[in-house]
């Protein structure tokens, strides 16, 4: 499920440093945090508040504690990756984590991704929906050249029809405007 | 007796055709989603979201209502038939169903799931009739302060027992506090964090943030790590039990309701917690404790139960404090909110009709369920085969298809990739995604709640203590800080 937590297991603290395996991905995490807290941080010091301000406590109050701690968080976060913590992968039904990310294939998801959103105002919503779904497919493996392309544009036309038709939700037709 | 009346009321609701149907297109689509690998219920519901924006709110709560108790069935079918646990509320089902599996008996580790689920789940929503109101009775003096202490309780609760690193999960905390920053301060309207981009001034719509995290986060990480060689499905027939499978099963499932019910309702993440307590007690308990790790059914049945009860138990906190407890708690809760309704106390006295409809539609629903799992229980299990590439070629879609319909602007769908790219990294790192959610929901609602009770005060930080159960609530905070603290490190040492 989605909301699969990590299993249980304390990361042990103990033992010299450099004995350890240290993962250089999850200081870059913990520099993302320093990051993210310190545009807190400065985006809420660049709010007014003696314009608008109502109550005691400002709209810089909570900014200011949340990005503080997401500092302090991340520092926390890179000593303990430094002494040897790590955080556990979420393990699943059809996650295999012995071999390693597999970077081809989540690039060209992405890529789909984007590129159909894009299209999406101008190709339609089911010509773009169905370019998704048939090019994830192969793109995680489907081999069944005649039934993938039949399957996408079922679900892809299928879907459009449901939601602008029965649930009254508009989506683009774009260059099928008129035809659907 | 109020309860017994307004839950009859409740039934002549929830017995009207069209919600029997919502209900039933619930808890079917609960199953398949349970059983589907990488699908879970708040996945599920977060991907229905904007499908239901035209629904009347009833029909769309009963609906996820349905989903959650049948994505609980579900997920059992799996844990047993496959050996890879993948929720984690039946990672403790897994450890003896997949051995009964294995040694031949999976009918019987499906019947005492299903019928085990059937029995804490009617019990648990039945004390959720008592329970809720009691709740709402005691929460209809808590002011502005008070709330601020319980979603503070429920933030560093949901931090510390979840997953293994507290460190981590206070990461993930903050991380979804900021989300919840993003859009128009509502109260002296100065934007915060939307970088002059007129598209973020409302915030970042919570459709968007649950179906980055859970769907999209969840099938790019699933994308990159699809495993090689086929899953095993152990093959099993219809599921039936013997005399004495059933005498060893009705007092685990009784335990299991006990032990699920409580930790539902607290803050701390939903059924992890329970299913581990019941699967240790049984094996403690056990006549035949040899046979724990080769395929007990007492491990089955404790579990179940507990998780299922546990789903009820959730629903405590979530309707008479607006407070959720686990993932899809918080998925609810953004339901109501898009429907305008805040839970909590006053929503039993606004809303009696579609609450009491909902909790009514719960007892018909677990009905349900066990009709549709005990003979259908194989033809469920056929799902586990379905191709990969299809599955999660569809997450991906539904989840363009969900964001893309709330406003039909591209800028949603790149807002998406952004936060479905947070979710996978979170997976990699290990960064547990309920306290991220938590945050992004109770994170706004916290604010204003702290802003509300200091300016009765004047700004006078007393204003945030001058309550019995604030004071109450933080002396548990600090129990839990102290826990943390020194009982982590003892627990290490030995």
């Amino acid at each position: 499920m989605s909301t699969a937590t990590p299993v249980r297991d304390t990361p042990t603290r103990s033992g010299p440093p450099a004995a350890r395996n240290i993962d250089h991905a999850e200081l870059g995490l913990a520099a993302l945090l320093l990051g993210v807290g310190a545009l807190v941080v400065y985006d809420a010091s660049r709010l007014s508040t003696t314009l608008v301000q109502t109550g005691p406590v400002g709209p810089k109050a909570v900014p200011y504690t949340v990005g503080g701690m997401l500092m302090v968080t991340a520092v926390l976060l890179a000593v303990d990756v430094l002494r040897g913590g790590h955080g556990e992968s979420e393990a699943g039904e059809d996650v295999d984590l012995e071999h390693g990310v597999d970077w081809p294939r989540l690039g060209l998801l992405v890529l789909l991704f984007l590129g159909a959103s894009l299209a999406i105002p101008y190709a339609g919503f089911p010509l773009s929906g169905t370019a998704l779904f048939w090019g994830a497919t192969v793109v995680l493996g489907g081999r069944r050249w005649l039934w993938d392309p039949v399957i996408a544009a079922g679900v892809s036309f299928g879907s459009y029809l449901v939601f602008t038709h029965s649930l009254g939700i508009a989506l683009p037709a774009g260059v099928l405007q008129g035809v659907l | 007796m109020d309860s017994l009346t307004a839950l009859l009321d409740g039934f002549a609701t929830a017995l009207q055709p069209i919600y029997l149907l919502y209900a039933l297109v619930g808890v079917v689509l609960g199953t398949v989603v349970g059983v589907l690998p990488g699908i879970g219920p708040a996945m599920a519901v977060a991907l229905l979201l904007p499908v239901t924006f035209t629904l009347e709110p009833t029909a769309a709560l009963i609906m996820f209502a349905g989903i959650y108790y049948g994505g609980m069935y579900g997920g059992s079918t799996t844990s047993i038939l496959l050996n890879t646990p993948g929720e984690s509320s039946t990672v403790m089902t897994a450890i003896e169903g997949n051995k009964m599996a294995k040694r031949g008996r999976g009918p019987q580790a499906l019947a005492t799931a299903a019928v085990g689920s059937f029995v804490a789940g009617t019990i648990a929503t039945a004390l959720l009739v008592f329970a809720a109101p009691a709740v709402v009775a005691l929460a209809v003096n808590l002011g502005a302060n008070d709330y601020f202490a319980i979603m503070v309780f429920a933030f560093l609760a949901v931090t510390s027992v979840l997953g293994a690193s507290v460190i981590r999960g206070l990461a993930a905390l903050l991380l979804g506090l900021t989300i919840g920053l993003v859009g128009i301060d509502p109260i002296t309207g100065q934007p915060r964090l939307t970088f002059g981009l007129l598209e973020l001034a409302d915030g970042i719509d919570i459709v968007l943030v649950a179906v980055g995290l859970f769907a999209l986060g969840e099938a790019l990480w699933i994308a990159a790590h699809l495993r090689r060689a086929p899953v095993q499905v152990i093959p099993a027939g219809r599921p039936w039990m013997s005399r004495e499978d059933w005498s060893r099963s009705w007092r685990p499932w009784l335990r299991g309701a006990g032990l699920g019910f409580p930790f539902g309702a607290m803050p701390a993440g939903g059924a992890e917690i329970p299913t581990f307590l019941s699967y240790v007690t049984e094996r403690r308990l056990a006549r035949n404790r040899g046979e724990f790790g080769h395929g007990a059914i007492e491990g089955v049945a404790g579990p179940e139960a507990a998780n299922n009860a546990s789903a009820a138990g959730t629903l405590v906190p979530l309707l008479a404090l607006g407070l959720p407890t686990s993932a899809i708690a918080a998925v609810m809760l953004a339901a109501f909110q898009t429907y305008g309704m805040e839970p909590g106390p006053q929503l039993f006295s606004s809303e009696p009709k579609l609450v009491w409809g909902l909790i009514a539609s719960l007892f018909i629903g677990n009905a349900m369920l066990l009709l549709l799992n005990l003979p259908l229980a194989p033809l469920w299990a056929r799902l586990l085969c379905i191709p990969r590439p299809y599955l999660y070629a569809g997450i991906l879609f539904f989840s363009v298809l969900g964001a893309y319909s709330v406003n039909a602007t591209v800028v949603d769908l790149l807002v998406l990739l952004a936060v479905g790219v947070l979710g996978y990294l979170m997976r990699r790192f290990g960064l547990p995604v309920v306290p991220a959610i938590l945050g992004v929901i109770l994170g706004p609602m916290a604010e204003r709640q702290l802003r509300t009770a200091l300016e009765i005060t004047n700004g006078d930080p007393v204003g945030l203590v001058n309550s019995p159960v604030a004071v109450g609530v933080y002396a548990l905070i600090g129990l839990l800080l102290l826990w943390n603290l020194l009982g982590r490190r003892l627990l290490s040492r030995r």
